[in-house]
C-alpha cells in the first residue's frame, strides 16, 4: 500500500508506517544484493523513461532551463545510480584487515551492513536530485527509506511520489508530501538515520529531534562560498566558470554556488568587465527574459533578496544590474562593488542572482575574511601562482575546494560531498553514499589453540613483563621476556 | 573551580591558538604523541596508585586494560602518523583533462573529550591519541566519580603535552553542562544513553558532530564443543570478561550468557570452577578484584538482586559488603526477562545465565532488544557463525574471545542505535577528529564549448554524451555524424 496523498499524515499514520516498515525491513528483504540491485534498476527506469516529466516540473517549480535539468538533476542522477550498480558487490564485500600479535591467532573483517529505516528530507532547489541521490547510498546499503521532498517545489515533489509508488517496492521505499506539520511529525518518530539537506536553521531542528532517538544525522547545510579572483590570469575562462556556478545554477539558488567574490582593488575593474561581458553573451541584453535563467523560487525568497539588495548601504553598491520583475519572480544578474561586511548581504548565505565583490589590498588578506566566517560548503580560487594556490589549500577550510572552477567537485564521484563546522556533516556521493548509510561492523575470530594466561588472574610478575612486552612492541622483548629475563 | 567567564576566555585562547596554526605540521602532532607516552611512562606509579584508589585496580590490571593499552595505540599512531597525514588522490574520468583531485585531511579544530569513570586514564587519553595526532586543540572532561585519576590528569598531564592546546577541567554535572554550552568543533562523550541524549541535544545548538561511545547488553552466545578443550578456554574467557574487567564495569564487558538448557548444568560447573581459579577460594580476599565505584552504583547492584523474583534464582555467590563496596562473583540461572536485571545494562558481577531451547533462538533473542556494543559468540560452527553475522547487529562481532577487539588497533570501536555512533581507534580516531576535505585542481587553458549558454540542442547531445563518459558519441556529435535522439 503506497501513500495516499489526499490522506492526513498525522502521528498515528506515522506511528503505522513506522510499524509497516520496520516489519518488512525486519524480515530482511531489503538486505540482498537482488533486491537493492533491482530498486537501483528501477530507480534507473524511473528517471530514463520520465525525463522529459522531470524537466516539465522543473520548468514548473524553478523555471528551470532544460539543460540544467537534464544534467544537472537527470544527468547526475543517472551516472551515480549506474556507478552504484557497477560497484555494488565490491561496496559490499567484507573488508579483511591485519590483525596483530596481540590477538594471535585471529583474522578480522569490517562487515558493511544497513542501518535500518532511515529518512530523507530534501530541499526545493534540486528536488530530484536531493531526494533521490541519497536514496541511491540507501538503497545500496540495503535500507528502507522515507523520502520528505519539499513543499516549495510542488510540482516536483508530486511527481516524485507517484513516480515512485509506480516504480519502487512500496513495502520499502515511501514518499510523504506535506510541510512543517509532516515533517516534524516525521522527525518524532525512531529513525536509524536522517538524511537532511537545507539550511542550518532546520538542521539544528533536525538534530534536536535526532538526538532524542540517539539518530545519526548527515546534514547538508549551506553557507557563504567565497570565489578569491587572482591577477594575471584568463578572466574570459574565470568568468564563464563564475558566471556558470552562479547564475547558471539554477539562478545562485545552490548551495554550492560563488557566493561573493574577494579580488584586489587593482583587479575588480578589470573583473566587472569581463563579468559583464560573458554574460551577456551567455544571457542576452535583456535578461529578464531569458529562458536560461531560472527564476526566483517564490514571493518569500524574492521578497528576501529584494531586501539584501535594497537596503540602504548596499543598493548604492550595484555596479551592474539590479532590474526585477516580481510578477514573473525575477531579478536579473546583479553585481555589487564592495558593500559594508555588516550588510546583510554580507551575513546571509545569499542564495540568488546578487553576487557582492570585495576588495582588499592584499589577496592573502582574504584568507582572514574568509577564515572568520563560519566554514562554507565550498571554497573557491581562480589562479596561476602555484604557492598562493597551496597556501589557499591548507589556509581555508571548507567542505570541499576548486581552483579554477566552481561547483564542478560535485560530478566527481570519489570524492566526498559534505560540509564541515556549520555548512554540515557527513558526506556522500559514490562509496561515500553507501558508507553514509552503512554501519561498518568490525568481526573478529579467534582460535582457541594458543591462549596467553598472562591476561588472566592472579596476577604475577612475570606476567606484567610479559604483557608490557606484548603491548610495549618488540619482538625481542617479548622473547627475553618468555625467557623470564628483563 | 571555574567561573563561565574564565572558562569561554580559555577557550578563545584555545581558538586562537589553533588559528595561529601551531598544531597542524607533523613535528607537533609527534612532539604531542610522545609526550603522551612519557606521561605513561614517568607517571606510571602514579596512575597505579590512583587507579588503586579510586577503583580498587589491581596494577596489572590497570597496565593490562589501560597503562599497556594506550602505550601500543600511541606508538601505533606515531608510526602510522604520516601516511594518516598525507593526501590521497581521487581518481578522475579520463574527460577531466588538465584536472586533480584530492583527499585532504585538515584538524577539526577545538575538540572535546567527555570520558567516564570506569577506565578514568584509558578512555580519557585514547581518543587524545587522535585528536592530538589530527592537529586539534583538546579539552579533556574525566570524570569526577574517580577524583585521584581526575586530579592527575589536571594536574600532571599538561607539563608533558603543549599546555596551551590541551587542557584538562575537573568537574562534576555542573562543569560538564557549562562546557557542553560551548561552541566545540566536534564531541566525544563515552558514557550512558541517558547522558548522551543530553550530549547530542547540546551538539544540536552549534551543529557538533558527536561521536557516542555507550553500551548495551553485550551478550554471550554458549554454543556447544566438542573438545573440552575449548570448553575450558571458553568458560575462562567469559568469565574473565564478566568479572575481571573492573568487576563488570566495562562497556564491553559480558553482560548476560544465552545457552541451551541441556548444557546449563556442565557450564555453570566450568564457571564456577574458573571464578575459584582466577579469584581463589576466598574473592573478597583476592587481590585482583576492583571495587564497585561508589554507593550509589553499589546500591543499584543489590537492588537488581533484592527483586525476589531476581533473588531466588542465584546459584552462585551473592556475597555484599557495602563498606568495601564489594560484591562476590556472582551467577543467576534464568531471571525473569521482565526483571530490571535483564532490562537495564547490569554493569557490574552479576551474571544471568539464561537457557533456550535451541541455541539458534538467541539470534531472534538479541536482534529483538537493542543493539549492544558487543555481541561475543563462541561456535565451532561455520554456518552458525554466518547466521549470527547476517542476522545481528552491533558495534562489534567476536568469535570465541571476548573484549579484545578494544586492543585491535585496525578495528572500528563503536557502537550502534543504543549503543552509540561514530567510532574511534586506530586510524578511525584520526579520521573522526579530522575533515576530509574534497580539492579539485583546474587549469584555465582548456574548456569544452559546450558548457556554456546560451543553449541549444547539440549543446544538450554533447554534455549528455560527456556525462555518460560516452567518448565516442561525444566525437560523433562534434564532427556532425551523429544526431539528437
Amino acid at each position: 500500500m503506497g501513500s495516499d496523498a489526499t490522506a492526513i499524515f498525522d502521528a498515528e499514520a506515522a506511528q503505522t508506517m513506522m510499524k509497516e516498515l520496520r516489519a518488512v525491513y525486519g524480515s530482511g528483504a531489503t538486505k540482498s544484493y537482488d533486491w537493492r540491485v533491482s530498486q537501483l534498476s528501477q530507480l534507473l527506469k524511473l528517471i530514463e523513461y520520465h525525463e522529459d516529466d522531470i524537466a516539465a516540473a522543473l520548468r514548473s517549480d524553478l523555471s528551470k532551463p532544460d539543460i540544467e535539468s537534464y544534467v544537472y538533476e537527470i544527468g547526475v542522477l543517472k551516472s551515480s545510480i549506474k556507478l552504484a550498480l557497477k560497484e555494488l558487490r565490491k561496496w559490499m564485500s567484507p573488508e579483511k584487515v591485519k590483525t596483530s600479535l596481540i590477538s594471535f591467532p585471529s583474522s578480522a573483517k569490517i562487515v558493511p551492513e544497513p542501518l535500518g529505516i532511515v529518512l530523507i528530507i530534501s530541499a526545493w532547489n534540486y528536488p530530484f536530485l536531493l531526494s533521490l541521490d541519497p536514496l541511491v547510498g540507501a538503497i545500496a546499503a540495503g535500507n528502507a527509506a522515507v523520502l520528505k521532498p519539499s513543499e516549495i517545489s510542488p510540482v516536483s515533489s508530486a511527481l516524485i511520489a507517484k513516480l515512485v509508488r509506480e516504480y519502487m517496492d512500496s513495502s520499502t521505499i515511501r514518499v510523504v508530501e506535506g510541510a512543517v506539520a509532516e515533517t516534524s511529525v516525521l522527525l518524532e518518530q525512531k529513525w536509524d538515520k536522517i538524511c537532511y539537506t537545507g539550511n542550518a536553521v532546520v538542521g539544528r531542528i533536525v538534530m534536536a529531534a535526532a538526538a532524542k532517538h540517539l539518530t545519526p544525522v548527515l546534514l547538508e547545510l549551506g553557507g557563504k562560498c567565497p570565489a578569491v579572483v587572482d591577477l594575471n590570469i584568463n578572466l574570459q575562462v574565470a568568468c564563464r566558470r563564475i558566471i556558470m556556478g552562479k547564475w547558471g545554477s539554477n539562478n545562485g539558488q545552490t548551495c554550492v554556488s560563488p557566493d561573493y567574490i574577494i579580488t584586489t582593488k587593482a583587479n575588480a575593474p578589470k573583473l566587472i568587465d569581463a563579468l559583464k561581458t560573458e554574460l551577456e553573451k551567455f544571457y542576452g541584453k535583456n535578461m529578464l527574459e531569458s529562458n536560461d535563467l531560472s527564476r526566483i523560487v517564490n514571493s518569500n525568497h524574492f521578497a528576501r533578496l529584494i531586501k539584501l539588495l535594497d537596503e540602504d548601504k548596499v543598493s548604492g553598491k550595484v555596479v551592474y544590474g539590479g532590474k526585477r520583475d516580481e510578477s514573473i519572480l525575477k531579478i536579473m544578474p546583479t553585481i555589487l562593488l564592495d558593500v559594508p561586511r555588516n550588510s546583510l548581504i554580507m551575513k546571509e548565505e545569499i542564495f540568488g542572482p546578487l553576487l557582492p565583490i570585495l576588495t582588499v589590498d592584499r589577496l592573502e588578506d582574504s584568507f582572514n575574511i574568509i577564515n572568520s566566517g563560519t566554514k562554507p560548503l565550498a571554497a573557491y580560487l581562480f589562479t596561476n601562482d602555484k604557492r598562493f594556490r597551496e597556501h589557499f589549500v591548507t589556509e581555508v577550510s571548507a567542505g570541499g575546494l576548486v581552483v579554477n572552477d566552481t561547483t564542478i567537485h560535485l560530478g566527481v564521484l570519489t570524492l566526498p560531498f559534505g560540509g564541515v563546522g556549520d555548512s554540515g556533516m557527513g558526506s556522500y556521493h559514490g562509496k561515500f553514499s553507501f558508507d553514509a548509510f552503512s554501519h561498518k561492523k568490525a568481526v573478529l575470530y579467534r582460535g582457541f589453540v594458543a591462549d596467553a594466561d598472562i591476561r588472566y588472574p592472579p596476577y604475577t610478575r612475570k606476567k606484567l613483563r610479559l604483557l608490557q612486552a606484548l603491548l610495549g612492541g618488540s619482538f625481542l622483548t617479548i622473547i627475553l621476556a618468555l625467557f623470564g629475563r628483563n | 573551580m571555574e567561573t563561565t567567564v574564565l572558562l569561554e576566555d580559555d577557550l578563545e585562547d584555545m581558538r586562537m591558538y589553533y588559528r595561529s596554526g601551531k598544531t597542524r605540521g607533523e613535528s607537533w602532532r609527534r612532539s604531542q604523541l610522545q609526550g603522551l607516552l612519557l606521561f605513561l611512562k614517568k607517571k606510571e606509579g602514579e596512575i597505579f596508585e590512583a587507579l588503586a584508589q579510586d577503583l580498587g585496580k589491581h596494577p596489572i590490571e590497570a597496565y593490562r586494560d589501560e597503562v599497556g593499552s594506550l602505550t601500543k595505540s600511541v606508538n601505533y599512531a606515531l608510526n602510522c602518523l604520516s601516511e594518516w597525514m598525507s593526501s590521497k588522490k581521487a581518481k578522475l574520468p579520463l574527460i577531466a583533462i588538465l584536472t586533480t583531485a584530492e583527499i585532504v585531511p585538515e584538524p577539526l579544530g577545538l575538540v572535546l573529550v567527555i570520558s567516564t569513570w570506569n577506565f578514568p586514564i584509558g578512555l580519557s587519553l585514547e581518543p587524545l591519541i587522535g585528536a592530538l595526532a589530527a592537529g586539534n586543540c583538546v579539552v579533556l572532561k574525566p570524570s569526577e566519580l574517580t577524583p585521584k585519576c581526575s586530579f592527575l590528569l589536571a594536574t600532571a598531564l599538561p607539563t608533558f603535552l603543549d599546555g596551551k592546546a590541551v587542557k584538562v577541567v575537573e568537574g562534576d554535572s555542573t562543569t560538564g553542562e557549562r562546557l557542553l554550552r560551548q561552541k566545540w568543533d566536534k564531541i566525544l562523550f563515552t558514557g550512558s544513553s541517558r547522558i548522551a541524549r543530553e550530549v547530542l541535544a547540546a551538539a544540536a545548538e552549534h551543529l557538533t558532530p558527536v561521536v557516542l561511545e555507550l553500551g548495551g547488553k553485550c551478550p554471550v552466545i554458549l554454543d556447544s564443543f566438542s573438545r573440552s578443550w575449548d570448553k575450558e578456554v571458553a568458560a575462562q574467557r567469559i568469565t574473565w570478561a564478566k568479572f575481571n574487567a573492573c568487576a563488570g564495569q566495562a562497556c564491553i564487558a559480558v553482560d548476560y550468557v544465552l545457552v541451551e538448557e541441556r548444557f546449563i548444568d556442565e557450564w555453570l560447573e566450568l564457571m564456577k570452577t574458573w571464578i575459584k581459579k582466577l579469584f581463589g577460594e576466598n574473592p573478597k580476599q583476592s587481590c585482583c578484584n576492583a571495587r564497585i565505584i561508589n554507593k550509589h552504583h553499589f546500591t543499584r547492584l543489590r537492588m537488581l538482586l533484592e527483586d525476589p523474583k531476581v533473588q531466588s534464582r542465584v546459584v552462585h555467590g551473592g556475597d555484599m559488603d557495602e563498606d568495601n563496596l564489594y560484591i562476590e562473583p556472582t551467577i543467576l540461572l534464568n531471571p525473569p526477562l521482565q526483571s530490571a536485571i535483564m532490562m537495564d545494562e547490569i554493569f557490574g558481577p552479576l551474571l544471568p545465565i539464561i537457557t533456550v531451547k535451541n541455541i539458534e533462538d538467541s539470534i531472534q533473542f538479541i536482534s529483538s532488544r537493542p543493539k549492544p556494543l558487543a555481541i561475543y559468540v563462541f561456535t565451532e560452527r561455520e554456518s552458525f557463525r554466518q547466521r549470527i553475522q547476517a542476522e545481528t547487529s552491533s558495534g562489534s562481532l567476536i568469535f570465541n574471545d571476548v573484549i579484545i577487539q578494544y586492543l585491535a588497533d585496525t578495528l572500528p570501536f563503536g557502537g550502534i542505535g543504543e549503543s552509540g555512533m561514530g567510532k574511534y581507534h586506530g586510524k578511525f580516531s584520526f579520521d573522526t577528529f579530522s575533515h576530509h576535505k574534497a580539492v579539485v585542481r583546474r587549469s584555465l587553458l582548456v574548456d569544452f564549448w559546450f558548457r556554456f549558454p546560451p543553449w541549444n540542442e547539440q549543446k544538450l547531445q554533447l554534455l549528455r554524451s560527456a556525462y555518460d563518459y560516452d567518448y565516442l558519441g561525444l566525437l560523433l556529435i562534434v564532427l556532425g555524424l551523429k544526431r539528437s535522439s
